[in-house]
């Protein structure tokens, strides 16, 4: 996973609430093996409205996104994370995110960020008046400001994700340090728990 | 102190517990299938790591496999070479693995049920929202994304937060004609698809326990559409009886040792959850939705709502946008709206009960000629029995498609999908913008409302209409 400190730059006002990872990375390009290269797909069917906000050049190369209410919802597919993070978000900062969504991007090191919705509803109207005002996240810190202003607020971030977030950890790594730990748990699991190795000729109880 | 059932089965799977850092959680069993699971094994290659444990995962392939003949070449290379990779990945990491031709093959959400590897008081994850599905048995279910997914194949844990936990209780009876699709619907609609955020849902009350298994995994397969990531129904006769004589069920002192451990998986009385949402049985019509979200439905005795009588601005502005897309204009009675498409399967609705009420309403008639219907069971054996009760020939009879199993039409990743601008009724969980086909609308019904509407080529109340 990539290590983020700080986060500076513009943000893309993306003004919807209920925004679905169907909507951010649609099914034809779940059918890719690979891992990278999503970021032409990412709102692939709302792209085709030439006034869609992604396709304003004023935006192009912005580092965050500002999107309303439980952004991200529906379908675990990694694949709408993984486009944010090709076409350059390392931010997203909105009132709520769904919770597979927000837990997907703490593993590939995208920030989600929840502030309250007057906040959330400043920077909006910020952004899209002023497509270049340029927005700092310093994740040691917690805060999100506005640069040329005095306007800097706190966010809430889970200690665990703060510290793989800046450090770039590897969950997987993290976890194989406790490796005893699982082995003494399957120890003592209860050996009636179903083995998916098992063969079976008759199969066909339906119900 | 007293306990819910949520937090019961979360402190058994607890691997190690340290302040100011998630548990990590012990996984009983990773479901895997074609699409969210190359990149995963991938990941594993790239840093040499192996699948710890086999013996606990099995894949299936079902999102993108053709619903047509399997024995002519795929269509789609796109979609072979995805499956492709699967069938190699399985081999090369030893995953037990039901392909194509496979006679469990079919939904990862219907088969794992089916063959009784789903149990009670397991951890059970997939690297699909639907995974909640599998909560009908009383055990916590929930999906993953693709970097979790390389995670439990590695380790066969995961890092998890403890939820907050959310009781839903359905009080009372439903009337006749209400499915369990309907009280799924009625649910979100009343907590917003956001309204379970961060909690795990445990499913109570008379009409929970009322419902047969496959309507209580309808029930849980729709919890992500509210928000939560799980939602569970406390084991009982019901969940013992489903599991007895299953294939991967235990047996002799096994079960019995099993069965006593399944029946003391209760909330405790006195128990308490973080949020309580209570709805009456006898209040749930028959449900539509309307709009592009799964909350945004009504009884099919309304109309469609005015974007003016929306809670907030917000919700005012997202209506607006939805009757757009959907192209239907505000007031427009529900019974009014005509259909093109009728989908009957899914995770939500592909059970061997629901092709049963679909095809009792389709008995001895025949699809309105405007209209396209499909059925698609939900997995080799649902089709096997359907086809051995004759359920496919009423369907034939009646003039709908009958195919192989599949994810299918539910999200349009194989052939089977909506043109722009057709309307379906459809028994599957999303009526997200384009989910079933670019520019497709979607309305969410039961199998029961689905069959009706193909047969009078728009919706109609299934409670008057015979």
């Amino acid at each position: 996973m990539r290590a983020i400190k700080t986060v500076n730059g513009n943000a893309i006002p993306l003004n919807r609430a209920d925004v679905d990872t169907d909507q951010i990375m649609p099914k034809q390009f779940l059918k890719r093996i690979e891992r990278s290269g999503y970021g032409p797909f990412a709102f692939f069917d709302w792209k085709k409205d030439p006034s869609f906000v992604t396709n304003n050049p004023a935006y192009a190369g912005a580092p965050i996104m500002l999107a309303q209410q439980n952004f991200g919802c529906g379908s675990s597919r990694e694949h709408a994370v993984w486009g944010l993070e090709d076409m350059g978000i390392t931010a997203v900062i909105a009132p709520s995110f769904a919770d597979i969504f927000r837990n997907n991007c703490s593993k590939v090191g995208l920030l989600t960020i929840e502030l309250p919705q007057e906040d959330v509803d400043y920077l909006m109207s910020r952004a899209e008046e002023l497509p270049g005002g340029n927005i700092t996240i310093d994740v040691a810190s917690q805060t999100v400001s506005v640069s040329g202003t005095a306007w800097s607020r706190h966010f809430d971030i889970d200690p665990f994700v703060k510290h793989r977030t800046l450090n770039g950890l590897d969950d997987i790594g993290l976890t194989l340090q406790h490796a005893d730990d699982i082995s003494k748990f399957e120890e003592s699991r209860p050996a009636l728990k179903p083995d998916t190795s098992r063969a079976f000729t008759d199969s066909l109880k339906i119900g | 102190m007293p306990k819910t059932i949520i937090e019961k089965i979360w402190e058994q799977h607890v691997v190690r517990t340290h302040p100011g850092e998630p548990d990590l959680l012990y996984i009983d069993l990773h479901l895997v299938h074609e699409v969210t699971s190359p990149q995963a094994f991938e990941g594993l290659r790239l840093t040499n790591r192996k699948v710890r444990r086999p013996d606990l995962t099995l894949a299936t392939v079902d999102h993108n496999v053709p619903t047509t003949d399997r024995s002519l070449p795929n269509p789609d290379p796109l979609s072979a070479q995805q499956l492709e990779t699967m069938r190699q990945n399985a081999k090369d990491f030893a995953v037990p693995l039901w392909d194509i031709f496979d006679l469990r093959q079919g939904i990862v959400h219907i088969i794992s049920p089916e063959q009784g590897l789903t149990q009670p008081g397991m951890t059970i994850v997939c690297g699909d929202s639907h995974t909640s599905t599998h909560g009908a048995f009383g055990a916590l279910a929930f999906g993953i994304g693709t970097s979790e997914v390389e995670h439990v194949l590695a380790t066969q844990t995961l890092t998890q937060m403890a939820p907050k936990t959310m009781s839903v209780e359905v009080t009372g009876k439903l009337a006749e004609g209400v499915t369990a699709k309907d009280v799924v619907l009625a649910i979100i609609n009343k907590i917003g698809v956001d309204g379970g955020v961060g909690h795990v849902i445990e499913y109570r009350g008379e009409v929970i326990r009322s419902l047969s298994m496959e309507g209580r995994m309808t029930v849980c397969n729709m919890t992500i559409e509210g928000g939560a990531r799980a939602g569970l129904v406390a084991p009982d006769e019901k969940t013992i009886e489903y599991l007895k004589g299953r294939p991967y069920a235990p047996t002799g002192e096994e079960w019995d040792k099993a069965v006593e451990a399944w029946n003391a998986l209760v909330t405790d009385e006195g128990a308490k959850f973080d949020t309580y949402v209570e709805l009456k049985g006898e209040e749930i019509a028959p449900h539509v939705t309307w709009g592009t979200t799964p909350a945004q439905s009504v009884p099919i005795t309304s109309s469609v709502p005015k974007p003016e009588d929306a809670v907030s601005a917000a919700a005012k502005e997202t209506a607006e946008r939805s009757l757009v897309y959907m192209d239907l204009k505000a007031g427009t009675p529900i019974e009014e709206i005509s259909i093109d498409r009728v989908f009957i399967g899914s995770c939500t609705n592909g059970r061997i009960e629901d092709l049963r009420a679909a095809a009792a309403v389709a008995k001895g008639r025949k699809v309105a000629s405007t209209v396209r219907a499909m059925v698609v069971p939900g997995s080799g054996p649902v089709k096997m029995q359907a086809e051995a009760e004759g359920l496919h020939q009423i369907f034939l009879d009646a003039g709908f498609e009958w195919r192989e199993p599949g994810c299918s039409m539910c999200l349009g990743m194989n052939p089977d999908i909506l043109l722009p601008g057709e309307r379906a009724a459809s028994t599957s969980n999303r009526n997200f913008e384009g989910r079933q086909g670019v520019g497709g609308r979607t309305h969410l019904v039961s199998p029961e409302m689905a069959a009706a509407a193909a047969i009078e080529g728009h919706f109609v109340d299934i409670r008057r209409w015979k």
